[in-house]
């Protein structure tokens, strides 16, 4: 094991992840030194977009989607959880990259959904303004969602509330889920609502802060207490198998 | 063909909530148990905060043999049966009890007199026409030992409401008496739940701190819970949670008496001509085994329990095993745990952390514990809140039609709002009926070609009036709380599949309306012992596993104390 997938231990006995597994950073899910940084001490505060985007420097190819169904895909997900305001969104925090490693995995099931969806919604997009979905302006992409989540593009019927409300949650999964998943970079889902992160011990002290209580900075799989690589004894206290 | 293993005493199917507490009075008398488990061991480290995991892709109960034996439902015979998205059983030694949330109640003693109390006090023509209820076996008198055996020996933390008579303040002065306190305090609260409580008391009712099989201080070599969340469908990293995976078991395990055997799918009860069980068939890899017993526990779920009987087909039982009465599959019911309130405050409540078990319980609206007499049911509701909060759950929170559910400003309203939401969870009392019941799917098979269990069960007026009552109830606890806006849901229709699954195999001295007698074995089958929820006959207005272990451990005690009767 080497010493960057150690967690140190602060004084009051609390794993606090300055470091990174290899692993995440492979993954795409890791953090910069300076985004490390910011994560120590403070309340949570939305990060200003500026800031988050300039930390986005990780290359990391999709999986299953293709370059224009990404593209679509993004413009979509940026019009549900828009940063438009001055605060990350789901592009930034690539809820894209969530769905496509999910579409591979757990969601396999909805890739078609998705191809012919995405599809539609830039076939539709031509039609009506000779342009790509993403290509279209924030309001005429409003326009076009709104018109799904009512089931009025009669043309094109995959383009309806069923299929949205899909993409919908799928954002919001990933702009909120553990970071190891490929999305909330940067935890800037978590920042938005306001939630202090994973720890493994809770106190009625730190609970009481709510919102004001720093946040932990830390996707569950960086605690050694539940890391899948394989076992180095001496640092897992209470892992290992029981009964035999 | 199939490899014949050598004979034990007894063979427990199913090494979960029920069979993980039964095997430890088996060895405690020197008997020789195999447990079959269909999953395998969990590691701590498999208990990650992980809410993409435990509650987006339905893990850990999402492997194998649950997963392809998921049931289907319908409301009644007009509708046809669709199999739904997930599995309430859980596969894994330890099942259930690793990733449930834990509340460990025991049941009222009005639960196990439902038919002879309504009828004293209010009539018999209370009692809805429709239903197949009937009174327990025995009273919560004959249980009390037993529940206080798997309190001490799972650990469940709780406040004591009533030690033999005596009223305690600050427990729940419904509770039947108790021989001694719970072996640990109630879990702390919380800011939301001293809240709540506080606005419970203004309305003149008395709330308590709900009773977990998690531990509230250090107990035994495991330690007090970290309360760091996760607890919904996430097993417990640091082992606080009790679950018979860090209990019973290897407790049991200590005598030598016990062989686990994991990732054995059991395929049917065996049985001879002359009516009694002979051992246990089942797949491992892709073996064939067949374990010879002289007494044999069924320990699964309750919808496997039915299931396995009605595969266990032979000449003597044509329609399954200790079916010949046509009982197995009768008296079904999913518990009413649906039809919540929803609040909004105005103001952050600091719910990110802690667990679904720590909250607080007002016990005055279910049972008998309130005047039915102008009322139009029997039994109630059980209103709990608690703290715990995720953060993709905390950004699906509904709207309150407040705003729209995307766009910008959706998302300045889960910015102010994600913390300022809590839904109940109102558990009520639910009855069987008649027409709603348990079979084998004619159309849906398992990977093996066996059919799942098909769920033919709604509820009826008497749970939709309790549902709208006990609604009425909690919109009033959550305005005395200073919520600012409600969400009241739908009153409940289909049962579907549940994790309080109960009926099947009811325990009865008729052995023309229940399967099981007294002590939990099978009418029909005198060394069939069966173990779990299916058993029970009635639901109260709480959860159902703690009072599932104790009948568990005491058919277990009865097996021990009666063996050569029941097994020689």
């Amino acid at each position: 094991m080497s010493d960057t997938k150690k967690a140190r231990v602060d004084e009051a006995g609390e794993p606090e992840a300055l470091s990174l597994s290899r692993r995440n950073l492979l993954k795409g899910v890791g953090l910069t030194g300076a985004a490390l940084m910011t994560g120590t001490g403070g309340s949570v505060t939305a990060q200003p977009v500026a800031a988050a985007t300039q930390r986005i420097r990780v290359v990391e190819a999709f999986e299953t989607l293709t370059a224009a169904e990404s593209a679509t895909l993004d413009a979509l997900a940026s019009r549900i959880l828009p940063s438009d305001d001055g605060t990350p969104g789901a592009h930034e925090a690539r809820a894209v990259h969530y769905i496509d490693r999910a579409l591979t995995g757990a969601n396999a099931a909805s890739r078609d959904q998705y191809a012919v969806g995405l599809q539609a919604l830039d076939d539709y997009s031509m039609q009506q303004h000779g342009k790509l979905f993403h290509q279209l302006s924030p309001s005429e992409q409003d326009t076009i969602i709104e018109a799904m989540t009512e089931n009025q593009i009669t043309a094109f019927p995959m383009l309806g509330a069923g299929f949205f409300n899909m993409v919908r949650n799928h954002t919001i999964d990933g702009t909120f889920s553990d970071p190891y998943y490929g999305g909330n970079r940067d935890f800037v889902g978590w920042d938005l609502i306001g939630y202090p992160g994973v720890r493994i011990i809770s106190t009625p002290e730190e609970i009481r802060q709510g919102r004001g209580l720093a946040p932990s900075r830390q996707s569950a799989y960086d605690v050694a207490t539940y890391t899948k690589d394989p076992v180095d004894p001496a640092s897992v206290a209470q892992g290992g198998n029981h009964g035999h | 063909m199939a490899t014949e293993l050598p004979r034990t005493d007894v063979v427990v199917i199913g090494l979960g909530a029920v069979g993980g507490v039964a095997v430890l009075p088996l060895v405690s008398a020197g008997l020789n148990v195999i447990g079959l488990e269909a999953g395998g061991w969990f590691s701590t480290r498999d208990f990650a905060p992980d809410e993409v995991r435990n509650n987006l892709r339905d893990w850990p109960q999402a492997v194998p043999k649950a997963k392809r034996e998921i049931p289907t439902s319908r409301a009644n015979i007009n509708f046809e049966a669709i199999q739904g998205g997930g599995h309430p059983m859980m596969n894994g030694v330890g099942g259930t009890s690793m990733h449930y949330w834990a509340q460990s109640w025991r049941l009222n003693p009005w639960d196990f007199k439902v038919v002879s109390e309504t009828t004293n006090r209010y009539g018999a023509h209370r009692i809805p026409q429709d239903s197949t209820i009937e009174d327990w076996p025995f009273g919560y008198e004959e249980l009390e030992p037993f529940y206080d055996r798997v309190e001490y020996a799972l650990g469940v933390s709780g406040n004591a409401g009533n030690i033999n008579g005596k009223i305690i303040p600050g427990g729940n002065k419904f509770e039947g008496p108790r021989s001694r306190p719970y072996p640990m305090p109630g879990l702390r609260s919380s800011g939301f739940t001293d809240m709540m409580s506080d606005a419970a008391r203004e309305l003149g009712w008395e709330p308590f701190q709900g009773p977990a099989a998690i531990n509230s201080e250090v107990y035994g070599d495991r330690p007090g819970c970290f309360y760091h969340g996760f607890c919904d469908r996430g097993g417990c990293h640091v082992a606080a949670k009790s679950s018979t995976a860090v209990t019973t078991i290897p407790e049991a395990m200590k005598s030598g008496l016990l062989d686990v055997v994991t990732h054995a799918r059991v395929l049917r009860i065996l049985s001879d001509s002359s009516g009694k069980a002979t051992g246990v068939e089942y797949l491992r890899g892709n073996q064939v085994l067949v374990q010879p017993a002289d007494a044999v526990l069924l320990a699964s779920h309750t919808y496997e329990n039915t299931r396995l009987l009605l595969l266990s087909q032979s000449r003597e039982f044509p329609n399954g095993l200790a079916n010949n009465r046509g009982q197995v599959g009768q008296h079904y019911f999913s518990h009413h745990q649906g039809a919540p309130v929803l609040a909004l405050f105005p103001r952050d409540l600091n719910n990110w952390y802690g667990l679904p078990a720590q909250g607080v319980a007002i016990d005055e609206w279910a049972d008998d514990n309130f005047d039915h007499s102008d009322l139009d049911f029997i039994g109630g509701g059980n209103l709990w809140v608690h703290t715990n909060r995720r953060p993709i759950s905390a950004a699906k929170m509904p709207t309150f039609d407040r705003v729209p559910n995307w766009g910008a400003r959706w998302k300045a309203f889960i910015a102010e709002n994600a913390d300022r939401t809590n839904t109940s969870y109102i558990q009520k009392t639910t009855l069987p009926y008649r027409g709603n019941y348990l079979d084998l799917d004619p159309q849906v098979k398992d990977a093996l070609g066996f059919p799942v269990i098909r769920i033919t069960a709604e509820h009826r007026d008497n749970e939709q009036r309790i549902a709208a009552f006990t609604q009425d109830r909690m919109e009033e606890w959550y305005r005395a709380a200073g919520a600012i806006d409600i969400i009241r849901t739908g009153l409940g229709g289909a049962m579907g599949a549940s994790t309080h699954a109960y009926g099947g195999t009811r325990m009865g001295d008729d052995p023309t309306t229940n399967v099981t007698d007294r002590f939990g074995f099978a009418h029909e089958v005198k060394n069939l012992g069966i173990l779990g929820a299916s058993v029970m006959g009635t639901s109260g207005a709480r959860n159902p596993t703690l009072t599932a272990q104790a009948l568990a451990w005491r058919t277990a005690q009865h097996l021990v104390d009666n063996w050569q009767s029941i097994a020689g």
